[in-house]
This record gives structure tokens, C-alpha cells and sequence, in this order.
């Protein structure tokens, strides 16, 4: 369902509603906190480059969590990094979004056994939208995972709390 | 350019208390273990000296050894009782193209080794992951803290063969 699906009734009028407009605002322009971890993180930034180009999906890293609207985990979180990745997610003003990258992220990945230091699965200290598997996934595995955030985007609603 | 055999008559003859084996016949380097306590003034020596020179500390890493006594403790987790741990250390002299390979042993329950992070300034970070990982005290080291693990993990030290990972750390459970 496009923004313009109702047509134009006039000149210069739109009639959408305010969920619709909303909607593709905020997933028009997903801003990503400039952040990396891992090798997943070469991956993350192969896929801003020209090749893959996130920009042309309005993904575009921020330096600050404030102006940010998602975050990519991308790459391992030790226990030691988690704590401060909390405090990132911590400080984004809502909405926000996070999409777990790579296995290490999901699950633990290799280090699920015998990783003294590394956390199993950054959803144990922040809430995780789309996880996207691969180690590390491709750049179109990246890009596949923010069109399933923006599909999850796209059928929020102002009634009732987003996820 | 010596062999280990050569620089071995060397610290043999200059320090026969403190220069224990020369061990061969391994499938690692042949090395020559040194008295923990006295690696710093012989690793000066091995720096200063116009014959050997040497100038690079190319690797320093701690080993567990276990070769102490396997034992249960009331929980059922296995514990190592007595033995030693290991630090070994890599040398190459840029000058006169050789190398050599020493280690120090101290006891288990009270592993304290001389620093040389004087000697040469790269060993400062690397006795610190040896500090940290295998919980080696080195005695006169100019800032020995951990490096790798958070500052405030208790929980011991993560690469000794009997180490166990705790259940949770500030609240975030950390087995799979």
C-alpha cells in the first residue's frame, strides 16, 4: 500500500492518513547510529558504500544515539561491550529500532560454548526487531533485513503501543 | 648468530642457579627455563650482552601447565591442586639474526614472576593479558591491571584449565 493510494482529490491536496504518513516518514529515513563491532561492522560498512548503497533506503549513520533511529549490532558483544551498548540503545530517543547482525549477535555464534566473555545473544539486554543470520551475512542479507524492518514499520499504528 | 645449545653454555656458566634445563626433543621450539624470580636480571643480561643482543621480545604469553594434581571440589567441577604455570618468552635479535625461545615456571598457588617491562616496553601489555587471563602476578610491573576482561570481573581467571564461567555478570546471564 503506497502513500499515494488515494490520489490526488485536488491540486496540491493528498489525503492519506496520519498512521500512513507517519509510517513512511519514519521508515523513509531510518537513521543508524554510527556503530560497529565487529567484522560484521566491514560487512555494515560495505553496505553504506556505493556498491550496495544504504542511503538509497535513507540509511544514513549518525554519530550520536540521540539522532538516531536504529541501531545495527554488528558483530559480537562481549560482556564487557554490552553494558555500553545498552547505554547506546538507552540513549535513542524513541521510536527506535535495533536489527541484530550476524550470528554472534542472534546467538553467541562460534563462541556460544566455550566464549568465557562473550554475551549469547544481544537480546538479553535490548530488545531486538529483526535478526538477520549469516557469518557475516552479505551485504543483501543486511539490506533484506531493514526491508523486513521497514515492512514491520510500515503496519504500526498510533493506536496501540509499537513493539 | 648462536644456537640455543651456545647461549644455553652462556647462562649455564653465568647464572648456574638461576638457569635450570634446556629442553629438546619436543614438538614445540626447544627453550630454557629460567627461575621466575630472576627472568628480569637474566633477560637484561640476554639484551645487553655483545654477543647475544637481544633487542626484540617478539611474544610473551602465559600457558597453564596443569601439571598438578587433578582434583573434585564439593560442587563436582574439576580444580587443579599444586603444578605450575608458565610464561614464555619469544626473543630475536634484529642485529645478529638469532632467536630464542625461555620460560619461567611458578608455582600454582602463588604465580609471581619478575617483570620485564622494563627490559623491553612491549612486554607492559603483554603480561598484563597474562595477568588477566592466567592470573601471573608480575612483581615490579609499572601498572598491572586487567586488560581484556571487564576491571570489576571476579570471577578468576578465564584460560586456567580449571577456570569456571559464573552464571551471571551485572545481571546478564552469560551461559549459552
Amino acid at each position: 500500500m503506497g502513500l499515494l493510494d488515494k490520489q490526488f482529490s485536488d491540486d496540491n491536496i493528498i489525503i492519506t492518513k496520519v498512521d500512513d504518513l507517519l509510517n513512511w516518514a519514519r521508515l523513509s529515513s531510518l537513521w543508524q547510529v554510527g556503530f560497529g563491532l565487529a567484522c560484521c561492522a566491514i560487512e555494515m560498512m560495505a553496505t553504506s558504500a556505493s556498491h550496495y548503497d544504504f542511503d538509497r533506503f535513507g540509511v544514513i549513520p549518525r554519530p550520536s544515539p540521540r539522532q538516531s533511529d536504529v541501531i545495527i549490532i554488528s558483530g559480537t558483544v562481549t560482556l564487557k561491550m554490552a553494558i555500553r551498548v545498552k547505554r547506546l540503545y538507552e540513549q535513542m530517543p524513541d521510536p527506535k529500532y535495533v536489527i541484530s547482525m550476524g550470528s554472534c549477535s542472534n546467538c553467541g555464534g562460534p563462541y556460544w560454548e566455550h566464549g568465557y566473555h562473550v554475551l549469547k545473544g544481544v537480546d538479553r539486554v535490548i530488545p531486538v526487531d529483526v535478526y538477520v543470520p549469516g557469518c557475516p551475512p552479505r551485504p543483501e542479507a543486511l539490506l533484506e533485513g531493514l526491508m523486513k524492518l521497514q515492512d514491520k514499520i510500515r503496519h504500526e499504528t498510533l493506536v496501540k503501543k509499537s513493539a | 648468530m648462536k644456537t640455543t645449545e651456545e647461549i644455553y653454555k652462556i647462562l649455564k656458566e653465568k647464572y648456574p642457579e638461576s638457569t635450570g634445563d634446556l629442553i629438546t626433543g619436543q614438538p614445540v621450539e626447544e627453550f630454557i627455563s629460567i627461575a621466575p624470580l630472576k627472568i628480569s636480571e637474566i633477560c637484561l643480561f640476554l639484551r645487553d650482552n655483545e654477543e647475544l643482543l637481544f633487542d626484540n621480545l617478539m611474544n610473551l604469553s602465559g600457558v597453564d601447565d596443569a601439571n598438578g594434581e587433578n582434583k573434585k571440589d564439593e560442587t563436582g567441577a574439576n580444580t587443579i591442586e599444586g603444578g605450575t604455570l608458565g610464561v614464555f618468552y619469544h626473543l630475536e635479535s634484529t642485529k645478529l639474526r638469532h632467536k630464542l625461545t625461555i620460560k619461567a615456571a611458578a608455582p600454582r598457588e602463588n604465580p609471581e614472576v619478575a617483570s620485564v617491562a622494563e627490559i623491553w616496553y612491549c612486554a607492559n601489555w603483554h603480561e598484563r593479558e597474562a595477568f588477566d587471563l592466567y592470573g601471573i602476578n608480575f612483581l615490579n610491573h609499572p601498572d598491572l591491571r586487567r586488560i581484556l576482561m571487564p576491571y570489576d570481573w571476579d570471577a578468576g581467571y578465564p584460560l586456567r584449565k580449571d577456570y569456571k564461567n559464573p552464571e551471571f555478570y551485572q545481571g546478564m546471564k552469560v551461559p549459552y
